[in-house]
């Protein structure tokens, strides 16, 4: 268990809800939640998650911190806003599953081989070496995210459509030698490290409230 | 002649030269150009992070992607509306603008956080879609009247997906059965699909990478129900879409025995046609299933 999960569970102990009030991206909103079912069932990969959004509220609200911070439902959602404008509530429940996504991540119970987790941490990641997404890069990346046995495999299987991409000008060998980059990305580092203390000072610094 | 319209312009990590949607970029420009459009490329500019950084990027880090945008545009285009192409690109700076002008918490610490950049903003700019740019400021009609080669016979469904629809959709449209596609289509001279049962249905973004089998399920209906409904081809203003609904065809064949075959083009492609631009100018080479009858209308 990390420091920081357990400062935390000490920190608000039997009391799940206001943790995330306090932590989580939007979190003071899942008080408001009626329980009414029209996100779970306006939900693309509805049927997939281990609980909808609708029930993840509820385990909140019924203090099931460990089960629903170690549950791989918040990692389901593919950012579609169909839940956001059909809450009667408003609710903006995408931002909440990616705030509980981050915060569970942060504390060290996500699910360490979810797949979309860790592509999200190999996009982020990708992202903040040049300032710019390099596709390529990430692509690779992706095919070997299981070990290289398994990426050779992958990347055979995918072959098809790499060559189709490159094909139509979609894709360049070139952007292993010579990426697209941000200029400043000194200037970009240092906000984005500015931005991340100002944001840990928010949760692990702040008071108990 | 019109006065030219001014943009500053985010064009994002896909549209860039030899990215994913890089034939997106160079019909937009087309269409631009004939129609006494200015893009102003945002100097330096840097990846929004789209909708899938979150799981390393909090909140804060997050926006601060976007404000360095939004930053860099006041300084170089103080007085352009700031234009993407991407639909997660328009999201993400939107939303940055907008959360920071409703937070006075959020704007001290987002000043804090320029600094450390050495940049400084305003939060004032109005953040735009491009096609916001043709419905809004260029209209319909203008679209219309720049046609010179209709692009007749030809049935296009209008997929919309996810999220140049929502949270914020473009105004005075519908997040169910939103038609600023099918007016393009008509505009151009084809004919779009009427009730396209699955022109909002979401893609899978970029869970397509994580999550195969079942964001490759829901690219099959979207494809099915253009089928069903006669389409040619289909359209979409959004790169994720564009690529998801394009590329796995083959894949979504082996898989299920169906023999699609469908283009999936952008509304800037069909336009540039219609427009009387070259194959090239409107990206029809960027095609991995290539819209033949596009090429043959180009090509006259
Ligand atoms: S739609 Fe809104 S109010 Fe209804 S269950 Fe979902 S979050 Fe709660
Ligand atoms: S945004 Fe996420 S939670 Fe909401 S409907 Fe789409 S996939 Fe489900």
């Amino acid at each position: 268990m990390s420091e920081l999960n357990q400062a935390m569970a000490a920190r608000y102990r039997n009391d799940f809800l206001r943790e995330v009030e306090a932590n989580v991206e939007e979190g003071h909103w899942v008080r408001m939640c009626m329980q009414c079912g029209v996100c779970a069932g306006s939900c693309p990969l509805g049927p997939y998650w281990e609980h909808p959004p609708q029930e993840i509220f509820m385990m909140i609200r019924a203090n099931k911190r460990e089960e629903v911070l170690a549950s791989s439902s918040m990692w389901m959602c593919t950012s579609c806003y169909n839940c956001i404008v059909r809450c009667p509530r408003g609710l903006p429940i995408t931002h909440i599953m990616h705030g509980l996504a981050h915060y569970a991540a942060r504390l060290g119970l996500a699910p360490k081989t979810q797949p979309t987790r860790r592509f999200a941490e190999m996009f982020w990641d990708n992202l903040m070496k040049k300032g710019r997404v390099n596709e390529l890069k990430l692509g690779l990346g992706l095919y070997f995210m299981n070990g290289f046995a398994e990426g050779v495999k992958t990347a055979l299987a995918k072959r098809p459509i790499g060559q189709a991409m490159l094909r139509a000008g979609r894709m360049s060998p070139m952007e292993l030698v010579r990426p697209h980059k941000v200029k400043d990305i000194q200037g970009l580092k240092a906000m984005i490290a500015k931005a991340r203390e100002l944001e840990e000072a928010r949760t692990t610094g702040g008071s108990a409230g | 002649m019109a006065e030219k319209r001014r943009y500053s312009f985010y064009p994002g990590c896909s549209s860039q030269k030899s990215a994913s949607s890089s034939n997106y970029l160079v019909s937009t420009q087309a269409v631009c150009e004939s129609l006494d459009i200015e893009l102003n490329e945002i100097p330096d500019w840097n990846c929004c992070a789209a909708s899938i950084g979150y799981a390393k990027g909090g909140e804060l880090p997050r926006l601060a992607l976007s404000a360095r945008n939004i930053a860099l545009s006041e300084q170089a285009h103080p007085d352009q509306d700031i234009v993407a192409t991407c639909a997660a690109c328009w999201l993400a700076t939107r939303e940055t603008q907008e959360r920071v002008q409703a937070d006075p918490e959020l704007r001290r610490e987002m000043e804090v956080v320029l600094e450390a950049g050495g940049l400084k903003a305003e939060f004032r700019k109005p953040v735009r879609h491009m096609v916001e740019v043709l419905v809004e400021d260029v209209g319909y009609e203008a679209i219309r009247e720049k046609v010179t080669r209709p692009l007749e016979g030809i049935k296009i469904a209008g997929y919309v997906g996810c999220q140049t629809n929502r949270p914020f959709g473009i105004a005075g449209e519908s997040f169910e059965n939103p038609v600023y596609l099918d007016k393009m289509v008509e505009a151009v001279g084809a004919e779009p699909v009427e009730h396209y049962e699955k022109k909002v249905q979401c893609c899978g973004g970029a869970l397509m990478f994580s999550e195969p089998e079942k964001c490759q399920a829901m690219v099959k209906d979207i494809i099915e129900a253009a089928y069903d409904g006669g389409a040619e081809m289909i359209v979409t203003p959004c790169p994720v879409c564009q690529m998801n609904v394009e590329i796995y065809q083959d894949e979504i064949n082996k898989r299920y025995g169906t023999r699609f075959r469908m283009p999936v083009v952008y509304y800037t492609t069909l336009m540039a046609v219609a427009f009387g631009r070259s194959a090239k100018e409107a990206g029809l080479d960027g095609q991995v299933i290539r819209a033949e009858k596009l090429e043959q209308i180009a090509g006259k």
